[in-house]
């Protein structure tokens, strides 16, 4: 994984509450067994739609996507991380993420950033009223900044302390995992016998 | 100060606990299917690792399957490919795998159960969301995604930060006809999507007692709906007496350490929960989805709402924009909502219990001319005690499609789906956009709602139905 430390990109407002993995990218587009081209999926309903954002070129090349609470509910699909990635997202920005979402974002490298509600209303007038304009999200400080002068939005994000040393470390989780494997040994040599097995030794 | 059953399960199963790290956590049953598994078996070949515990893994394809012509090759190249991807994993790298035609085959999560290996006490997680099922047994059980699938097949085990405790206890008896079905989808009414996240929560309570393990896997089910990490019920006989003599339970001897472990799983009574609802099941009616999100739902005998009637400005406009996308007018009584097609099946509602309330309403009726009934097994076991028991042949005279087991028209990933436009009564677990096929248009609904609606082709419950004409008793 690449490590993350500080990211500006076009600021892309998706104005609507409770995201679900559905809407991130249908079923249908589960089907690949590689992690690259889902972007083809993403949001791929409303993208039907001409006044869609991200069929408004103002936007285009968008990296920042700025989405109203509870993105990314429901199915526990990582390819939702995926397409938005694909795509060309490096940050989504939510005042309420769900769980396995934002698990998913930390272990795949996208940053979930999660600010106050007034954050996001802040940033969607923003972005409507200077479309195509930047949000720079520092992950060492934890700060979301876009604009400039007496109007400049400046806020912190919340991200857990592990999440983002791993983000900013860029780091495998799995590489530090195996670091412990005697305790895992250790674990399990104290396992009940009556504990279920899929195959009888 | 007392424990709570989830932070007992969590504390049993912590491999390394370290300050200002999540924990790393044991996982007693990794559960795997073909969609969400492929990339994690990539990354293990890419580094030239290994599953640690076969032996604790168990696959199964469901969500790409076709329910009819299940003998056959799979149609569609795509979904094919990631069958007999899933297939080749398995046999690289040892995992026991039931396949489409297999005996066992099924949804994973009425597999597990159906086994026996699902138990109290366990850690289960699966690249699944609704994986919270598995905690009607007092397991945690919950979803995680393919980076967490590699991690769990290459060490066995999950980096977790401790969840907060959540208790929901449903005081009273659920009135007769009204479901565990209605009782969740209540729930996630009154919290909405969100208002589970981040707790573990543990249903508790008269009505989570009276409700067989079918109930309470279909409760459990659908924590993930309102958002919560997983849900879990304290076992007792009712759960023991469901695991004795299944294939993978322990026996003997086994068996009784086997309990007398699990009959301490429960919280302790000075144990304090970060947080508690309680909710009355006297006053819980037959309940269905209006909207796109399991939160928008209303008592059957309600109205579709007014948008305006939500104070919050995100509510009103969900509400605004979930109208306009189920194609219905504010105001509409529920029971005149004409639907296309009812689907009986899934995670959710797909076990024997389900199939038997089901056949039960629908016995000596004829489903609606114009809607389309779909009935489909959680699993070949289930599909095989449905046609013992005769219910195969009640579906089939009342003008219903009898089909194989699988996911089915929960998720629009296989044939069976909603045209654009075409409205659905469903008992499966999510009524999102498209969720069911492109433009389709669900309404979640309980068994008894699903069969009766069947027979009327608009939304109904049981006790709209005229009696059965020519009954077989």
């Amino acid at each position: 994984m690449d490590a993350f430390t500080t990211h500006t990109g076009v600021g892309v407002p998706l104005r609507r509450s409770n995201v679900d993995t559905d809407q991130i990218i249908p079923a249908v587009y589960l089907k690949r067994v590689t992690r690259d081209g889902f972007e083809d999926g993403l949001f791929s309903a409303w993208r039907n739609d001409p006044t869609f954002v991200l069929n408004d070129p103002s936007y285009s090349g968008g990296s920042v996507l700025v989405a109203g609470p509870d993105f990314g509910t429901g199915s526990s699909r990582e390819h939702a991380v995926w397409a938005l990635q694909n795509y060309g997202f490096r940050v989504v920005i939510s005042a309420r993420f769900a769980d396995i979402f934002r698990g998913n974002s930390g272990k795949a490298g996208l940053l979930a950033a999660q600010v106050d509600e007034k954050v996001v209303q802040r940033l969607w007038d923003y972005l409507a009223d200077q479309p195509g304009a930047s949000i720079t999200v520092d992950l060492e400080t934890r700060t979301v900044r876009a604009g400039e002068g007496p109007d400049a939005i400046e806020d912190s994000f919340d991200i857990d302390d592990y999440t983002r040393w791993r983000l900013l470390e860029g780091l495998d989780d799995i590489g530090i995992t195996l670091g412990h494997a005697d305790d895992i040994d250790s674990y399990e040599s104290t396992r009940p016998s009556w504990k279920p097995a899929t195959i009888k030794s | 100060m007392g424990r709570t059953l989830s932070e007992k399960v969590w504390d049993e199963h912590v491999v390394r606990s370290s300050e200002g790290e999540p924990d790393l956590l044991y996982i007693d049953l990794h559960l795997i299917h073909e969609v969400t598994s492929p990339q994690a078996f990539d990354g293990l070949r890419l580094n030239g690792r290994t599953v640690r515990r076969p032996d604790l893994t168990l696959a199964t394809e469901d969500h790409n399957v076709p329910t009819l012509d299940w003998d056959k090759p799979i149609a569609d190249p795509v979904s094919k490919t990631q069958v007999d991807t899933l297939r080749k994993n398995a046999a690289d790298f040892g995992v026991r795998l039931h396949p489409l035609g297999d005996v066992e085959q099924g949804i994973v999560h009425v597999v597990g159960p159906q086994l026996g290996l699902t138990q109290p006490g366990m850690t289960i997680v699966c690249g699944d969301s609704h994986t919270s099922t598995h905690g009607a047994f007092g397991a945690i059980a919950f979803g995680i995604g393919t980076s967490e699938v590699e991690h769990v097949l290459a060490t066995q085990t999950l980096m977790q930060a401790k969840p907060k405790t959540m208790a929901v206890t449903i005081d009273n008896s659920l009135p007769e006809g009204v479901t565990a079905k209605d009782m969740v989808l209540s729930l996630i009414a009154h919290t909405g999507t969100g208002g589970g996240q981040g707790y573990i929560v543990e249903y508790r309570g008269q009505a989570i007692e009276e409700l067989s393990m079918e109930g309470r896997m279909t409760v459990c089910n659908m924590s993930i709906e309102w958002g919560a990490k997983a849900g879990l019920i304290a076992p007792d006989q009712t759960t023991f007496d469901y695991i004795e003599g299944r294939p993978e339970a322990p026996s003997g001897a086994e068996w009784d350490a086997a309990v007398a472990h699990w009959k301490s799983l429960v919280t302790d009574p000075d144990a304090v929960f970060d947080k508690e609802i309680v909710l009355d099941a006297s006053e819980m009616t037959p309940f269905v989805t209006w909207g796109t999100n399991p939160g928008q739902g209303v008592p059957l005998g309600a109205s579709v709402p007014f948008p305006e009637q939500y104070e919050n400005a995100e509510d009103r406009i969900a509400a605004e924009k979930a109208l306009e996308y189920m194609g219905l007018e504010a105001g509409t009584p529920m029971r005149e909502v004409k639907v296309d097609t009812v689907f009986v099946g899934s995670c959710t509602n797909g076990r024997i219990e389900d199939l038997r309330l089901a056949a039960e309403i629908i016995e000596g009726h004829t489903v609606d001319a114009d809607t389309r009934l779909l009935v489909v097994p959680g699993s070949v076991r289930v599909r095989l005690q449905a046609q013992e028991e005769g219910l195969d042949k009640i579906f089939i005279a009342a003008g219903a499609e009898w089909r194989g087991a699988g996911c089915s028209m929960c998720l629009g990933m296989n044939p069976d789906t909603l045209e654009p436009g075409e409205r659905s009564a469903s008992t499966s677990n999510r009524n999102f956009e498209g969720r069911q096929g492109k433009g389709g248009r669900t309404h979640l609904v309980s068994i008894p709602v699903a069969a009766a609606t069947a027979i009327r082709g608009t939304l109904s419950s049981p006790a709209d139905l005229t009696p059965a004409t020519t009954g077989s008793n």
